[in-house]
């Protein structure tokens, strides 16, 4: 298996390309088979691949594999080859994408059944699942920014899939716009990487880095570069914004794309290069800073917000922002266990969503839901169990894993894990928030809508069920010492974060009583908020007209105008420069300049032709003025 | 058959040919002519070596009072250049097949085709002047016969523009001529002058206004958008995708090896105005209505970075030029090809009057999509090769070049996708309510160029290869 390494992306590649080519003569169920076949196919070979490296593990060794498949550019020494590299992490991230993928392919057939453009929603799944997996399979930066951009390109065609709606396409443009922001930072990286280590390969680079001094500027800069690049794939402040208004594609794209596989690229980006980051300390203590802020705020946005995919959204944006206070805190394994757990959950919630969209008849305001539990029983459960993974309430996955990122957090500064534990409060309000509104209570939609309350149909609903199990269970794999585990991520992963852990200082380790009390403390919290919410939202009935807020609930609701704010500082002051360099400086500037000349010349002209007048008066005259100043000037120089 | 002088020829005597053309068959016998031509470039492409500097050399004397030869020869910047020329023209000819020239249109290009080749293969001054003039009247015919608008008016600015630059780098020929030893336009004596740098100073500005002109770089580019947009489809096809490179070839031909110290000391000022330019006009892109003059804007952009590639002086920026030359042409064809069809139906160019056609054009809107990339760049397109080595090209020569020349990743992402979103998406309008389908050779050009644009990406290997030991040794010219 090892050496058809390649199968893995060509499979949805070819999917892209038959399902593209005959998305309007094939039929639906021969689209939706193909599509999610290739997907499937690439899972199993993942599985295969999975079990080799962690026999490799078992055997002691690395279990990486590599694969050169071609010279992709050569220029003078500059050499960079398509090649691929399966390692623990690469091969985790593979099932991932693969297996959450599939499960995501079959639920389409079912939500996108009654879509005109059925084959062209699983060509672009399918692409994108080809670009993810070049990105996870990369075996150096630029492979792997292949990816990286082309995950982006698909993230646009879906976010503007229907894209008749101009508010749509709005949408898909500005995510592809901020992302390409981030890609700037990651190109800039590409090119100091080269500069500084002659290689774009991950071996050559981290072996080589590993000779460079903590806090060497270089590989401060470098570091710095990739997180900008980020930040905008993975939705970080600044670059935040685009990820909420994504939520206009499909909900199946909303779960693969922007809660389950892409937006998670930063985290595997920075996980994967752990060993120039932790040469940095600086640019650890920056990201911590920015991944707690953008944790507390979108946590903070989602609080107020009546979209169901909305609040799902900036949960997404909070939780990457945990994923990324664990790389901060130097706890890779604990922010890689989340963006596992976080995968099943959010896609997930994302699908029960989509489950409650469809069934609601395209309603996706909660304030007109309410009451769905009996008409929708197993989204409903399903959601259930999401909603208390999310939360942080044991023994559902993510307690786990939220739980090690915060442990992380406390030994870095007690201060974070305060912040932490507030947003994780904050997240277990608006989720119950969310399903209490949607799920409880009583019916608030039109007679039209509750006439067609129905449950999803079957394809829908077995990968919600899939998903929830994993919700509940994921978090074994890396159960902690003090709860009775054994760490089996944290060793599967070692070879990758190793090297790295190996130039990070000693640091001392929580003691049991401490871990103890602060798991304890976290649960009582998120079961205090729980209770508060089923307080607010059952006993007393969500009525509408509650939307009345105050100032902090109106900052909130209105997701504290920073698009607003990025309006009239970024986006119309370049509205006004391209007007102003168009209409002014070039036109009348440059170009002015340039008929101006024209012109000086022809009037010039028009002076000097007064002198060929024809009078042969005239001609004499001037001959004779010019004899004499020969004359005199012959005198003169005498 | 590998023959570069019948290669020059060729052209010429289709040219012939065609003129007494007036039946509606012009168009498919300059198509077979120019598709001749290309399948004469095949043989050079396999037996070049990329190693062996100037190549397939024709040398004869012209003028032999002046010691003026007519001395022609190729080596790995001039051949993708030819490619170029002879790649581009079937597809140009084959975009114009829905209209109604007759045979005088189609010599005049092919006339031009011949000036181009000259430009690019030819190793002596004057021969290399003759055809850079020879190029420049054909096209001006084309854009103020055939054109729209106001097109004497601004045709006439964009000859006396260029024609002033030519003139400049005239007076810098002349002079290098009266320099050497047996007085002859040769380049190879002429890059052999060991030339002070106070005369290398004012030489640098003789030969690089010249180009600058033709490319253009900011702030020579105010005749660029007019003409472009008041040329007809296939005019600003030939002037966007071909003849500006006879700007940027000139750069690299003869104003790097023969003034070296006179670069030294104002290329940073030439790679200042090249950066100012990407993202000046990047900027103005972005509020464009006019779908042509948009992209007519972002074609400064895009050359601006070229041109910054060439002044970085380093294997990779100038391999980015090379390759990124040919990748531009292919890309602004498919560009301004999608634009003339969308033009040709809804009788409009505004992007307030369109939307909504990929819901009437699916086809269209995929291909277009595709182009789209290219021009932004997006890995595995061609666009990203070039980009990707002209900005390491830049980031070897300063980080913040590459910082501001890096912006057109984000503009460029931004005017593309609005014009993008302008002209496919949306709700169909008035104008675009009747929009047909791409077929027959509509179909053809835009397949090609697509798989062009994805093969170059995937596999950029066999034209970097094909320039690589020129621009090695072009490399070492530096700091002569």
């Amino acid at each position: 298996m090892s050496e058809l390494v390649w199968l893995i992306p060509l499979l949805p590649l070819i999917g892209f390309i038959v399902n593209g080519l005959g998305r309007n003569t094939l039929s639906k169920g021969m689209v939706g088979t193909i599509g999610s076949a290739v997907v499937l196919i690439s899972f199993v070979c993942s599985c295969i691949l999975f079990s080799e490296v962690y026999q490799a593990r078992q055997a002691g060794q690395a279990g990486i594999i590599e694969q050169h498949v071609f010279d992709w550019i050569t220029v003078g020494n500059l050499k960079i080859g398509l090649s691929f590299l399966v390692d623990p992490l690469s091969a985790i991230m593979l099932l991932i994408v693969t297996g959450i993928g599939f499960l995501i392919h079959v639920y389409s057939v079912g939500y996108m059944h009654h879509d005109k453009g059925f084959g062209k929603f699983f060509a672009y799944l399918n692409l994108f699942i080809f670009f993810m997996l070049l990105l996870v399979l990369g075996s150096n930066y630029l492979v792997m920014f292949i990816g990286w951009e082309g995950v982006g390109l698909c993230s646009y065609l879906l976010i503007g899939f229907w894209y008749k709606n101009s508010s749509y396409a709005n949408a898909a443009k500005k995510a592809f716009v901020m992302n390409r922001i981030g890609d700037l930072g990651f190109l800039l990286a590409v090119f100091l990487i080269l500069g500084t280590f002659g290689s774009l390969e991950f071996s050559t680079v981290f072996s080589s880095a590993k000779n460079f001094a903590v806090g060497d500027i270089t590989v401060v800069s470098i570091t710095i570069l990739l997180f900008i690049a980020a930040t905008g794939k993975s939705a970080q402040i600044p670059l935040f914004t685009w990820l909420p208004d994504a939520m206009a594609g499909p909900t199946p794209v909303s779960a693969l794309i922007h809660a389950a596989t892409m937006v998670t690229a930063g985290i595997y980006m920075i996980a994967r290069s752990n060993v120039l980051f932790i040469l940095s300390p600086f640019t650890l203590q920056l990201i911590s800073v920015i991944a707690i802020c953008t944790a507390l705020l979108a946590a903070a946005i989602a609080l107020t917000q009546n979209d169901i995919k909305k609040v799902l959204a900036y949960s997404t944006v909070s939780q990457l922002g945990y994923m990324f206070l664990g790389l901060g805190v130097g706890a890779f394994t604990g922010a890689f266990f989340h963006v596992l757990t976080h995968a099943f959950f959010k896609a997930l919630l994302f699908l029960g969503a989509g489950s409650v969209i469809h069934g609601m008849s395209e309603e996706q305001d909660m304030r007109n839901m309410g009451g769905l539990k009996k008409a929708m029983p197993v989204t409903y459960l399903t959601m259930l169990m999401g909603t208390i993974a999310i939360a942080g309430i044991p023994p559902f996955s993510g307690f786990f894993s939220k739980d090690e990122i915060l442990a992380g957090a406390f030994i870095a500064s007690p201060v974070l894990w305060g912040l932490g534990f507030i947003g994780a409060l904050m997240t277990a309000f608006y989720m119950f928030r969310m399903l209490f509104m949607t799920f409880s209570g009583t019916f608030r939609g039109t007679d039209e809508q509750k006439h067609h309350l129905h449950e999803s149909p079957k394809s829908m609903t077995m990968p919600l069920i899939v998903l929830a199990i994993l919700s509940v269970l994921g978090g074994v794999i890396n159960l902690p010492a003090v709860l009775g585990g054994n760490h089996w991520l944290e060793n599967f992963l070692s070879p990758v974060f190793s090297e790295g852990k190996a130039l990070m200082p000693e640091t001392h380790h929580l003691e049991h009583s401490t871990e103890y009390l602060l798991m304890a403390v976290s649960v009582v919290g998120v079961l205090i908020m729980v209770a508060l919410a089923f307080n607010m939202y059952v006993k007393r009935q969500y009525k509408a007209n509650e939307d009345a807020r105050g100032f902090l609930g109106n900052l909130s609701y209105h997701k504290f105008y920073v698009d607003e704010l990025y309006d009239s500082i970024i986006v119309r002051p370049i509205n006004w420069l391209s007007s102003f360099f168009g209409n002014v400086v070039d036109q009348r500037g440059i170009d002015g300049v340039v008929n101006g000349a024209g012109k000086a010349t022809f009037d010039i002209g028009k002076v000097l032709r007064l002198l060929q007048n024809g009078n042969v008066g005239f001609y004499l005259l001037m001959m004779v003025i010019g004899v004499i100043a020969i004359f005199i000037y012959g005198l003169l120089s005498l | 058959m590998d023959n570069l002088f019948l290669l020059i020829l060729l052209p010429l005597i289709s040219a012939l040919i065609l003129a007494f053309l007036k039946t509606n068959a012009a168009k498919s016998i300059a198509l077979i002519l120019s598709v001749v031509s290309l399948a004469l470039t095949i043989p050079f492409l396999c037996t070049f070596d990329a190693n062996g500097g100037m190549q397939f050399e024709q040398n004869w004397l012209w003028i032999s009072s002046l010691h003026i030869h007519f001395h022609i020869g190729v080596d790995g910047i001039s051949l993708p250049l030819v490619l170029l020329t002879n790649g581009l023209m079937p597809l140009i000819i084959a975009t114009t097949f829905k209209k109604g020239y007759k045979g005088n249109f189609y010599s005049l290009m092919a006339f031009m085709q011949s000036g181009l080749l000259l430009v690019f293969t030819a190793l002596d001054a004057f021969t290399f002047y003759v055809g850079w003039e020879v190029a420049l009247i054909p096209i001006y015919f084309i854009c103020a016969l055939w054109g729209e608008g106001d097109r004497i008016r601004v045709n006439l600015k964009f000859f006396i523009y260029t024609f002033l630059g030519s003139l400049l780098m005239l007076i810098g020929i002349l002079y290098l001529y009266q320099q050497v030893p047996n007085r002859d336009f040769e380049w190879t004596s002429f890059i052999a002058l060991d030339l002070g740098e106070n005369t290398q100073r004012w030489l640098f500005w003789a030969f690089f206004v010249a180009f600058a002109i033709k490319i253009p770089i900011f702030p020579f580019h105010t005749w660029q958008p007019n003409t472009y947009t008041n040329a007809p489809a296939a005019g600003t096809m030939l002037l966007a995708g071909i003849m500006l490179k006879m700007g940027v070839y000139g750069l690299m031909r003869w104003l790097l090896p023969i003034a070296p110290a006179g670069v030294a000391l104002y290329g940073h000022f030439a790679m200042i105005l090249c950066v100012i330019g990407i993202v000046y006009a990047s900027i103005i892109a972005i509020k464009q209505d006019d779908v042509k003059r948009l992209i007519a804007y972002s074609s400064i952009a895009h050359v601006g970075l070229i041109s910054a590639g060439v002044f970085t002086w380093n294997t990779n920026g100038l391999s980015g030029a090379t390759i990124q030359m040919l990748n531009h042409g292919i890309s602004v064809i498919g560009l301004f090809y999608v634009l003339d069809i969308v033009q040709q139906r809804t009788q409009t160019r505004s992007l307030s009057e369109l939307g909504g056609i990929a819901s009437k054009a699916p086809r269209l809107a995929i291909f277009f999509m595709i182009i789209c990339m290219g021009a932004v760049g997006l890995p595995l397109t061609n666009g990203f090769i070039g980009e990707f080595l002209l900005l390491k090209g830049v980031f070897q020569y300063g980080f913040w070049f590459a910082v501001f020349a890096g912006l057109t990743l984000i503009l460029g992402a931004v005017y593309i996708l609005r014009l993008y979103q302008g002209t496919m998406l949306g709700e169909t309008t008035e104008r675009t309510v009747q929009f047909e389908d791409v077929s027959g050779t509509e179909l053809v050009v835009l397949t090609l160029v697509s798989v062009l644009i994805l093969y170059i990406g995937i596999f950029p290997n066999f034209l970097l290869n094909l320039s690589a030991g020129s621009v090695e040794v072009l490399s070492t010219f530096l700091g002569r």
